[in-house]
């Protein structure tokens, strides 16, 4: 007793210290299991099944499938992608392709038309073609800022307009995206159609590109010959045919969401997707530059489908000769005589 | 405040699930949306173990992080809820989501989902609380009344807690102490940063 009261303030702190021994060492020591039998030994581990397989799967009763991936890491990949690299290439794509625009337009100006207009006008794009062009162009603008609107939406305009009138305004977005899509789509596969074989590369396409098409050259001297396009229109045609291509068949992916992939393919999808789709509106802002502002009589060919002969001579030279050379023997011989 | 987590320890669920019956019944919750599964893995294997799992409530959310409307808020208890009122359904929630947590009614044209549903850990939405609107659209709002969520709360093993994320730990911690082994607290790691070390 009298040892017990000795020992009785400290008896507490005593029983702590065992305590946390006990408890330091029970795990380890207790593997084995109170029966001698270690329940866990082959039991699946988090950790290890991640390592191993990098994400964990199993089986669910219910019918939906993707609700079997318990863990999918990838997310995080996903996430550092679309809110990290995302917008900055996005705006540097987009800005970058306006400020050299801009600086081009200080420094070369306007390229105009060398000699005086020919009064004759010749017909450069069908009705079909133009379609074609419109159809396309008009989707591809809603697509572009319906898309742009899904990565600077959040960080430049609802600090504006506020939360709910910015979750309205990208509820139709999206709804627009969705839906015009099936326009782009049908307009990437007849642009093909009927503009691939003029854009097969050809001999005057190196010569083209190594004097930059004329474009830089401050003196306006340098139109070096093309056919019906020339490099540089050959190389937005292909951007927008690659790049169109890559936007449909990821956006296809997303249009109906887990159909053709798992959500690991989602997310390649959806960053393929949104990748290629800031680079082609960078390429487009350049496409629209050249084809309105920065080059006189160029909008024109688009518009009414017809330019002026001396254009058609400085830009497209060869082609020009290969038009005349197909109608001007058949004028003279206007009206087919039948045969007896 | 109290830092709001799940834990399901799968040393001890046995797959009966109740949890995902009880959680579609107190939220009303529609066909087609599970805010809670159970999955299985290996299953019928030796070591099979089977893990109940729904919004886990992550620090710094993925969710949030990608969301293009900014529609996600974290409540004083660390709960992660949305609004739908803001939500587009655009689906990014999903693909960013280690856990798979967020759902979406309505499969309609051209990947037109609803407005997206999860896990509230029964904690309604932005709406006022426990009111009929907030209901409709979130389910019940238990935490509003001081009651945990009921997935953990009717968990017939008591493998499922649910709760401050230092109580519920030291509860495991005790358990694997007394009973010798534990496969350890899953998800903690991706959820949290930080698994719990017996």
């Amino acid at each position: 007793m009298q040892v017990l009261k000795r020992f009785g303030p400290i008896g507490p702190a005593f029983a702590a210290i065992v305590l946390a021994f006990g408890l330091l060492v029970a795990p380890a020591a207790a593997q084995e299991g109170p029966s001698g039998s270690n329940p866990t030994a082959q039991s699946v581990n988090e950790q290890q099944l991640l390592q191993e397989l990098n994400k964990i799967q199993g089986r669910v009763t219910i019918p939906d499938a993707k609700a079997g991936t318990l863990e999918q890491p990838q997310g995080r990949g996903f996430r550092e992608y679309h809110e990290g690299a995302l917008p900055w290439i996005g705006g540097i794509a987009v800005l970058g392709m306006l400020l050299l625009l801009t600086l081009f337009y200080f420094v070369r100006g306007r390229i105009r038309l060398r000699s005086p207009e020919a009064g004759v006008k010749i017909l450069r794009f069908n009705a079909m073609e133009r379609l074609t062009h419109w159809i396309t162009a008009t989707a591809f603008i809603i697509l572009a800022i319906t898309g742009l609107n899904f990565v600077f939406g959040k960080r430049l305009l609802m600090p504006l307009i506020g939360p709910n009138a910015f979750s309205a305004w990208s509820q139709w977005s999206k709804y627009a995206h969705d839906f015009f899509s099936w326009a782009f789509m049908l307009g990437i596969v007849v642009m093909a159609i009927l503009w691939i074989w003029d854009n097969l590369p050809d001999r005057y396409d190196a010569h083209w590109l190594k004097v930059g098409g004329g474009m830089f050259d401050k003196t306006n001297r340098t139109h070096p010959p093309a056919t019906r396009f020339n490099a540089g229109q050959k190389l937005i045609f292909w951007s927008v045919i690659i790049g169109g291509i890559a936007l449909s068949v990821s956006g296809i992916f997303m249009l109906f969401p887990f159909s053709y992939a798992d959500v690991n393919g989602m997310q390649l999808a959806q960053t393929i997707h949104a990748t290629v789709g800031v680079l082609m509106v960078a390429v487009i802002i350049a496409h629209i530059y050249i084809g309105t502002l920065g080059m006189e009589g160029a909008y024109e060919a688009m518009g009414s489908g017809t330019v002026d002969l001396n254009w058609a001579k400085e830009h497209h030279s060869v082609w020009v000769e290969k038009q005349e050379a197909r109608t001007e023997p058949s004028q003279p011989s206007a009206p087919p005589t039948p045969a007896e | 405040m109290a830092r709001m987590k799940f834990l399901c320890d799968a040393d001890r669920c046995i797959e009966c699930n109740a949890c995902v019956t009880a959680c579609k019944n107190e939220h009303d919750v529609p066909w087609g949306i599970n805010r809670r599964r159970v999955v299985t893995i290996n299953d019928g294997k030796p070591g099979e173990r089977s893990v109940s799992m729904a919004c886990m409530h992550c620090t710094d959310a993925p969710c949030a992080a990608v969301c293009p409307v900014d529609c996600f808020y974290t409540t004083t208890d660390a709960v992660v809820l949305h609004s739908k009122d803001l939500c587009i359904g655009c689906g990014y929630c999903f693909y960013a989501c280690p856990f798979g947590a967020p759902q979406y009614p309505r499969t309609g044209n051209f990947g037109s989902r609803g407005k997206m549903d999860k896990c509230t850990f029964c904690a309604g939405g932005p709406e006022a609380d426990s009111t009929e609107v907030e209901y409709a659209k979130y389910g019940a709002n238990r935490l509003a009344e001081g009651k945990l969520p009921l997935c953990a709360e009717m968990c017939s093993t008591k493998s499922l807690l649910a709760g401050d994320g230092e109580i519920i730990a030291a509860i495991y911690k005790e358990r694997v102490t007394q009973r010798g082994y534990g496969s350890g607290a899953w998800g903690w790691q991706t959820a949290y940063q930080e698994p719990i070390t017996v």
